[in-house]
């Protein structure tokens, strides 16, 4: 009887895979409070990461780090390095408008504007100045998100006379017109009911055989459905948050090295 | 009386004590509402009643005379339109931009405190210390004299604050998802604020703007100072001519001794109200629609 | 209102339930004992009826496995435990066929018993006995240590199936020795044969039970034979 695999094939080794971000002592402050402190690891192209940790343990502050999204909250200070395509984005030489066109981002709540389902998706090509055929980038887009069927004879309708779901989906599909290579997703499904989030997983694993994924969720059942790797954070009494474990979701889920990840997955947590 | 019974009595036994001082309060408010409608209502058939039979399309379209019976409010009207033009011009393109930069751009510290603070009292200045304001740089310092220009530029200032509060409002209305959305797919400040923020904020804005007009074409102080209470049986030619505005023609009837002149004051009050009710309307039609999210 | 300190415990019905199912656990280790203990003692003085019993109480034995299977199932279908929750519950799992077939054994060695009608015992039971003692204390131990989870403990259980082992061979020695000498002993020596198999089968389930502890706590499955007894390779 031998002991079952320890790595999934999807992630054979973490040390081998690619990586499309490099995070190096990542520390963070809103104003005078601390939010993160010294986060170092690698999140590998092509797979799902998740982010998993208790509230307020500065999940959502670490992925909105990846897209300098926290720069757009006044007293937001960053140290440390985030290497994405060998370049630091936190570096002098970085521009924050051009990161976010390349690393898309879908939001808790969907937040489609309100404009037309056409429009919704056409708005990022049309801003990065995109001069090709626009109705084929908007279908594809809807396409891959798994959302054409269900609007193609309503393009002109407002994107906010969708369900839940079909938002959320559209809000994805916004994201994925101006071909980033990376996805952030904070929290995707928690705003939806169980169907639609089930219909949004499954399309976070189609979608990560083309984009890199990272998801910020609360939900563990949820993480271990979908991601190949799992980073937990936790925040002591300060409220600033450390990374405490970061491997395959697989062996973090069925044997955590560090017991505080095994306290908080199994929901003994404080 | 069983157990039960007895240990439910221990709360106080009837609800019908507590309901008499709901009953009571609720009357209290009818009064009160009463009060301010009634007086409302006494003053309106008042001037109805009085002005009614002066309202014709001749006095829309005479100049004022020595005569009651020839006196119109067409000097008037046309003054308050130009006024009206003037403070469109002027105080809205400035008090919107000033909101942007206030809203969108500043960031959250002492300098928007304190200029938020000031914009607020500013507001709240007695309009006849922005006719003097007017008096001193418009008609005086800048040698304007005692225009329709000056005129038009002092109410503009005057409502300036109040469209910049109340633009303000409508953007901190946006929801923020909808910038984060756009800033998420790589657009500018300035791309986000001229695709979604102004868009979405621009019906509270122009509820706003309305509004605000609707207090610039009542305003009479500061146009006592700037303007002269003269005889003004002419339409101004220029901006730099003389002109006179509805709420004054009103103040110059009623401050004439004989009884005539104080119907057809009445009738020109009735005029600005009727003036003043539509633009209400116009404004609570666009704040519903806005609400609703309906297309325009 | 009172003052009094309330503390919510998380998962309390998961912990409950897995409380529960270690002590079930505990529960049909300790009938399987108490099997051995009386089918060997039914063999030993050739008591019908004792053996009759026996077989009688596989049957309880068999139900027992089945309820703790389902309250198992149970639990994972209500609480999703994960982790460590989940790979205690999955060795409950794989420690209960053990159990059982252990509880099989002895009904067949309950059976040889029946086997012999009015026939007397071939010899005196020396090495038999011998063997049954070592079986139950190693159950027990094995037991305690998958309870405590050590690792150490199980292990050292492990190997002591050895002797059980080398009992065995003995006992076929000598009852070859006897079969050999005397062709009208062969059907009693075989039957006694098949009995000290039995045992010897059940040591290896023994062991089988304490290489699961050892995986649990280690997150290693090594079989005792290979790597603990290099003299045999």
């Amino acid at each position: 009887m031998r002991a079952p695999e320890p790595v999934a094939e999807r992630v054979s080794d973490p040390a081998k895979l690619e990586r499309v971000f490099e995070l190096r002592g990542l520390s963070a402050w809103y104003g005078a409070a601390q939010a993160l402190r010294n986060i170092t690891f690698d999140i590998p192209k092509n797979r799902v990461t998740a982010i998993i940790g208790p509230s307020g343990c500065g999940k959502s502050t670490l992925i909105r780090c990846l897209d300098r999204m926290n720069d757009l909250i006044p007293g937001f200070r960053a140290e440390g390095h985030v290497t994405y395509h060998d370049e630091d984005i936190y570096g002098p030489a970085a521009d924050p408008v051009l990161l976010r066109r390349h690393i898309g981002m879908v939001f808790q709540k969907p937040n489609p504007f309100p404009k037309s389902v056409f429009d919704n998706v056409a708005f990022g090509p049309r801003i990065n100045g995109y001069t090709g055929n626009m109705h084929e980038v908007v279908e594809g887009s809807l396409r891959r998100a798994v959302l054409w069927d269900e609007v193609k004879d309503k393009l002109g309708t407002s994107g906010l006379a969708l369900s839940g779901g079909q938002q959320q989906r559209l809000c994805i599909a916004r994201a994925l017109a101006v071909e980033p290579d990376v996805l952030l997703m904070d929290e995707p499904c928690s705003a939806l009911d169980p169907i639609a989030t089930y219909r949004i997983e499954e399309l976070i694993t189609d979608l990560a055989r083309d984009y890199s994924i990272v998801i910020v969720t609360h939900n563990m059942q949820q993480a271990s459905r979908v991601s190949d790797l799992t980073a937990f954070l936790l925040a002591g009494e300060e409220r600033t948050g450390e990374l405490v474990e970061f491997g395959p979701t697989r062996d973090l889920f069925t044997r955590p090295a560090d017991e505080r990840t095994e306290a908080y997955i199994t929901g003994r947590f404080g | 009386m069983s157990a039960a019974v007895a240990e439910r009595m221990r709360w106080r036994p009837t609800v019908a004590g507590r309901r008499r001082s709901g009953r009571l309060f609720l009357l209290l408010c009818y009064a009160a509402t009463a009060v301010g409608i009634l007086a409302l209502v006494v003053l309106l058939a008042d001037t109805l009643i009085k002005g009614a039979p002066g309202l014709s399309w001749q006095f829309l379209t005479s100049y004022p005379s020595r005569f009651a019976e020839r006196s119109g409010l067409l000097a008037a009207l046309v003054g308050t339109f130009y006024v009206a033009v003037i403070v469109v011009a002027v105080a809205f393109p400035i008090g919107i931009a000033s909101a942007v930069w206030l809203e969108e751009y500043v960031s959250p510290g002492p300098l928007r405190r304190i200029l938020e603070t000031n914009i607020g009292n500013l507001a709240g200045v007695p309009s006849i210390i922005y006719g003097m304001l007017g008096l001193a740089v418009f008609v005086r310092a800048l040698s304007l004299q005692r225009s329709l220009l000056a005129g038009g530029l002092t109410i503009a200032i005057l409502v300036l604050p109040i469209v910049i509060i109340n633009a303000q409002e409508a953007l901190r209305a946006v929801p923020s998802g909808l910038r984060h959305a756009s800033f998420a797919l790589g657009a500018t400040r300035w791309e986000t604020i001229r695709h979604h923020v102004l868009p979405a904020a621009l019906p509270g804005i122009l509820t706003g703007t309305i509004l605000a007009l609707s207090r610039a074409i009542g305003e009479a102080a500061p146009i006592i100072l700037i303007s002269s209470i003269a005889f003004i049986a002419f339409l101004p030619d220029s901006l730099l001519d003389s002109f006179t505005i509805l709420p004054i023609q009103i103040f110059i009837w009623v401050s004439k001794p004989q009884a005539a002149f104080h119907a057809i004051a009445a009738s020109a009050i009735i005029v600005l109200l009727v003036m003043l009710l539509t633009m209400n309307a116009v404004a609570i039609v666009l704040r519903d629609r806005a609400r609703r999210g309906v297309g325009w | 209102m009172t003052g009094e300190q309330r503390t919510i415990h998380s998962r309390a019905a998961l912990d409950e339930g897995l409380v529960s199912l270690q002590r079930q656990l505990r529960t049909l280790a300790s009938h399987v004992d108490v099997a051995i203990e009386r089918g060997v003692l039914a063999l030993e003085r050739l008591d019908r009826r004792a053996a009759q019993r026996v077989i009688a109480e596989d049957g309880r034995i068999n139900e027992l496995r089945f309820k703790i299977e389902d309250d198992a199932i149970h639990l994972i279908a209500m609480q999703q435990p994960i982790a460590g929750d989940l790979r205690l519950i999955v060795a409950v799992l794989s420690i209960l066929p053990e159990l059982e077939r252990i509880g099989d054994y002895c009904a067949g060695i309950a059976k040889v018993v029946l086997l012999h009608e009015d026939r007397p015992l071939l010899k005196p039971l020396v090495d038999v006995p011998r063997m049954a003692q070592l079986c139950r204390e190693m159950l027990r131990d094995a037991i305690d240590a998958f309870i405590s989870r050590d690792a150490e403990r199980a292990r050292a259980v492990g190997l002591r199936d050895d002797e059980v082992d080398r009992l065995y061979d003995q006992v076929y020695r000598e009852l070859l020795t006897f079969m050999l000498n005397d062709p009208r002993t062969i059907d009693r020596a075989t039957w006694l044969i098949w009995v000290a198999h039995n045992l010897e089968r059940i040591g290896d389930r023994v062991q089988n039970i304490c290489e699961r502890t050892v995986y649990e706590a280690t997150g290693v499955m090594r079989e005792f034979t290979r790597e603990e007894r290099p003299e045999h390779e």
